[in-house]
C-alpha cells in the first residue's frame, strides 16, 4: 500500500463553503495543473500552433487542457499538458533560442473559483470594470483585470460559468468578498 | 479616471497600470564618459511639455507589459504611438 502523497494538501480555499442557491453557484476548482508557456507566437512548431489560441483575449480547449492566450507571447495551460513531440533538452547551459517553447509549472501560484448560474455576470459586473456582457465577453474570452481590487485572470466558459483565476494569497478575501456580494444577486 | 488604451488588452481604467516616465530616453552610449552634470541630467532631467507627450505605461494588473502612447498633456486625450 502506498501513501496518497497528495493527501495531506490543502488548497487556498478549502475553508470557503462556497454559495449555492438558484441564481449563483460558487466553489473551488482547487489543484489544477498550469502551466505557463512563453514562445515567439511567429516561429512556433507546428504541433504548438494547433494547439495554442492566437487571437488576444482568447482562451481555447486543447486536448485536456484550457489555454488561455496571456500576453503577445505568454499562455496559461490549465489542466495537465500532453507532451508535444519535442525532444527536450538536458542541456541546461545551452541558450534559449527564438524557437524554443519554455514551460513553467505554476500550479501554485492561483487557485480557480468557479462562479456559475443566472446571477453569475451581475456578481462579476459588482467589482469589475470590464464589460462582461455576453456579446463582448462571451464564452472563449479570458481577460487580466481586476476583481474587487484583487488581480485575477477572468475565463467565460459555457453557459455563464466563469473561472476566477486568484493569487492563493488573495483568494481567501476574493472568496469573502464573493460570498459577501452574493447577498445582492 | 482615464482610460488607457492597452495595446494588448484594450482600454482599461487607468488604476490597473503604472506610469514610467517620459519614452525615449536613451540609455547613454558610454556612461563613464558623462560628466557628473550629464550623468544627472540624463537621470533626473524630463521634459515637461504643454501638448503631445510621449510616455511609457506598465499594465501591471493585465498583462503587465511596457507600451508607449501620446498624452495630450492639456487634454489628456491618449493615441497609440504608431512607430516603434
Ligand atoms: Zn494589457
Amino acid at each position: 500500500m502506498t501513501a496518497d502523497p497528495h493527501a495531506n494538501r490543502i488548497s487556498p480555499l478549502a475553508g470557503f463553503a462556497g454559495v449555492s442557491d438558484a441564481r449563483l453557484d460558487v466553489r473551488e476548482i482547487p489543484f489544477l495543473r498550469q502551466t505557463n508557456v512563453r514562445a515567439d507566437p511567429a516561429r512556433l512548431l507546428p504541433a504548438w500552433a494547433d494547439r495554442l489560441p492566437l487571437a488576444p483575449g482568447t482562451w481555447r480547449r486543447s486536448g485536456e487542457t484550457d489555454i488561455l492566450y496571456l500576453g503577445p507571447d505568454e499562455w496559461l495551460a490549465i489542466g495537465d499538458l500532453t507532451p508535444v513531440p519535442a525532444e527536450p533538452r538536458a542541456d541546461t547551459a545551452r541558450r534559449v533560442g527564438q524557437d524554443d517553447v519554455i514551460l513553467t509549472d505554476v500550479s501554485a501560484q492561483r487557485t480557480i473559483a468557479r462562479v456559475a448560474g443566472p446571477g453569475a455576470r451581475d456578481l462579476l459586473a459588482h467589482g469589475c470594470a470590464l464589460d462582461l456582457h455576453p456579446s463582448v465577453f462571451g464564452p472563449g474570452r479570458c481577460a487580466q483585470t481586476m476583481l474587487a481590487r484583487a488581480q485575477v485572470i477572468l475565463m467565460a466558459r459555457e453557459r455563464d460559468e466563469f473561472w476566477i483565476l486568484v493569487r492563493a494569497s488573495f483568494a481567501r478575501y476574493l472568496a469573502a468578498w464573493i460570498a459577501d456580494a452574493a447577498v445582492d444577486y | 479616471m482615464l482610460l488607457i488604451p492597452c495595446p494588448w488588452c484594450g482600454p482599461r481604467d487607468e488604476a490597473e497600470f503604472h506610469y514610467g516616465g517620459q519614452a525615449h530616453v536613451a540609455y547613454p552610449a558610454d556612461p563613464a564618459a558623462l560628466t557628473d552634470e550629464e550623468w544627472a541630467r540624463y537621470l533626473f532631467f524630463r521634459d515637461n511639455p504643454m501638448g503631445p507627450f510621449s510616455e511609457r505605461w506598465n499594465h501591471t494588473s493585465g498583462c503587465r507589459r511596457w507600451f508607449t502612447v501620446t498624452r495630450d498633456t492639456t487634454t489628456n486625450a491618449i493615441t497609440p504611438e504608431t512607430s516603434r
